[in-house]
């Protein structure tokens, strides 16, 4: 855990620090002098030694200290702090009702296996997966939200009931945009555990296919599916960039492609410091909870 | 099948044993979504080598007409801002659609089977440094990643086929390490020890040949995604820059709308579509024809 985290600190360091070129020139336009960028790059810390650049963003990792914004001058852990809320009551709902959904589809899916249901199924994941998620969100837009006027167009509004007229077509989309992609691992995921000897076994003793779906099967499943889910909740917290980004939520994914619009570094360092800080902590979530479900892993 | 190849050719030509290859071939055609899938991303390849060539669309910046004019008899897809024929810029885009897809897979495909090769077979001290250095780079957000690296290399095609491909070899490479790792010890990679076989010639001539499905799935895959991903870029500001493509058309669509002018977004979404759609096909294809754990089953 702890080299993994030290090597994506050796990576953001490396991309930002050493090879992303001289920023003070970006800041102060192309009439800089000399002497004012020195003054600029002392201020922002850049003529230190490269260890200590180093060790800065290692330390960040742990203390969330990621110093100031360059082109707003806040204090970045601030500005997360506002973020996530609104970041958060798109990404979490939209997350739980896509994998709930994907799930059950799958299921029916597997269920009618080889059938006319499930080529259809299928070809229509992959048909959806095939159309650019810029386009969902463009389309969606212009016509369930300006056109028929069935969505709020953009715009949040902080609080419990207030923001949910704001979020509803973005959780949309998110589930439309996930649909594909998950169906279809769900549905491998599934049919893989169905050509197993136990099922054969299961299905012998004279248990209906709705019970081995359900008892057996799906329980199997469960590891990979696992896997799948929990891995993807880190990246939960910058939320999605694009949506947010289309839809005014003044969440973290806004405030990342702000940052990516002004080239300011040490915004995209922290918000990249961050998802691999929870990237690491929940694949050990994710060994722990592999314990939980598999008796076998909890033996060795 | 391995017994049948060591008999002696007192058979027919037509019982000769067929290779994986032949079969795999043998059922991609038989099945005509595959075989429409197939021809379908040559054309688009056909029409991206002469595009390049400028064989046609060669005069794409050429203004026609009017500003924004619907689509028509004449322009099926009507015209830009500059009064640019959108179906020009919709086939000059297939160019760098197709290229960005090509060269992003072959730049993954050649990370991650170097990697993921080197890994599985050596093993130990190697092994661990190639895990180390994968895990820590999908602890990376991909945008993030794309974002770092297009910010290095300055904006433009050269920058999209790095940043693309220097970001999306992870997958291939952990895939490649597990099959080579369950290969290394079969008896066909110590036979050709014993024959004096050197590592580099047991790993790339012996083992690699047989894992070469994955790659070939994987390389499907990672196509389209890069296609997929170029929209993201340009939407960002990082992609491609001074020559149409399906991203920056999607992307200029994001003004375009509020006027009512959707044909650039459709055009370029439908493009995009079509060849997306039918290379998913393919992979799923030769998925199919090509991985021994689906055989028989169906």
């Amino acid at each position: 855990m702890v080299p993994i985290l030290l090597g994506t600190c050796f990576i953001i360091f490396v991309l930002f620090n050493m090879v992303a070129g001289d920023p003070t020139q970006l800041l102060l336009g192309k009439h800089a002098t000399a002497k004012q960028m020195l003054e600029l790059k002392r201020e922002l810390g850049l003529d230190r030694p490269f260890f200590a650049q180093y060790l800065d963003i290692v330390k960040s990792a742990f203390t969330f200290d990621f110093g100031r914004s360059w082109s707003t001058k806040q204090e970045i852990i601030e500005m997360i702090k506002i973020g996530a809320m609104p970041s958060l009551t798109v990404s979490i709902p939209a997350f739980i009702l896509s994998t709930i959904v994907s799930i059950a589809v799958s299921l029916i899916v597997s269920f009618f296996r080889g059938g006319k249901l499930d080529r259809i199924m299928v070809f229509a994941c992959v048909a959806m997966m095939s159309i650019s998620s810029l386009a969902y969100i463009l389309f969606a837009q212009k016509f369930l939200a300006y056109e028929l006027g069935l969505f709020e167009i953009s715009g949040y509004e902080p609080g419990f009931p207030y923001f949910i007229p704001y979020i509803l077509l973005p959780v949309l989309i998110w589930v439309v945009l996930n649909l594909g992609p998950d169906v279809r691992f769900y549905r491998t995921i599934i049919l893989d555990e169905i050509y197993q000897d136990y099922v054969r076994t299961a299905r012998a003793k004279g248990l209906s296919e709705k019970m081995i779906l359900f008892k057996h099967v799906l329980k199997n499943a469960m590891i990979p599916i696992i896997t799948y889910v929990v891995i993807q909740i880190p990246f939960l917290i910058l939320g999605a960039l694009l949506i947010e980004s289309f839809f005014g939520i003044p969440g973290l994914g806004g405030i990342t492609l702000n940052a990516i619009n002004s080239s300011d570094f040490p915004v995209i360092r922290a918000m990249t410091v961050l998802s691999a800080v929870a990237y690491i902590i929940f694949s050990v979530i994710t060994d722990v909870l592999y314990t939980l479900v598999d008796p076998r892993v909890r033996l060795k | 099948m391995e017994q049948v190849e060591k008999m002696p050719n007192v058979e027919s030509e037509t019982q000769k044993s067929k290779s994986l290859w032949v079969h795999a071939f043998n059922q991609l055609i038989a099945d005509p979504f595959a075989k429409f899938s197939f021809i379908i991303v040559g054309l688009y390849a056909l029409v991206a080598i002469l595009s390049g060539l400028e064989v046609i669309a060669g005069n794409w910046d050429m203004q026609f007409g009017d500003g924004y004019s619907a689509p028509s008899l004449k322009h099926i897809f009507g015209t830009d801002l500059f009064g640019r024929s959108v179906f020009l810029k919709t086939i000059k885009g297939t160019e760098v659609a197709m290229s960005v897809g090509l060269v992003t897979a072959v730049i993954s495909m050649i990370i991650g089977v170097a990697l993921g090769a080197t890994a599985g077979y050596f093993g130990g001290k190697i092994d661990e440094v190639i895990v180390w250095f994968y895990t820590t780079v999908t602890s990376i957000p991909y945008i993030m990643l794309l974002v770092a690296i297009t910010f290095i290399l300055g904006k433009g095609l050269i920058a999209v086929y790095l940043a693309l491909g220097l970001s999306s070899w992870v997958n291939l490479c952990r895939l490649i390490r597990g099959e080579v790792i369950r290969h290394k010890d079969r008896e066909y990679v110590h036979a050709a020890a014993s024959i004096g076989a050197s590592e580099f010639t047991k790993l790339f001539k012996h083992i690699v040949p047989n894992v070469l499905h994955i790659v070939i799935i994987n390389f499907s895959l990672q196509f389209q995604v890069a296609i997929k991903s170029e929209v993201i870029l340009s939407y960002l500001g990082l992609g491609v820059q001074g020559r149409p493509s399906w991203g920056t058309m999607i992307n200029d669509a994001k003004q375009e709308l509020a006027q009512g002018v959707w044909w650039q977004l459709a055009a370029a979404t439908l493009a995009m579509f079509v060849v997306v759609l039918s290379l998913n096909i393919l992979g799923d294809a030769l998925r199919d024809a090509l991985d021994p754990k689906l055989k028989g089953k169906k």
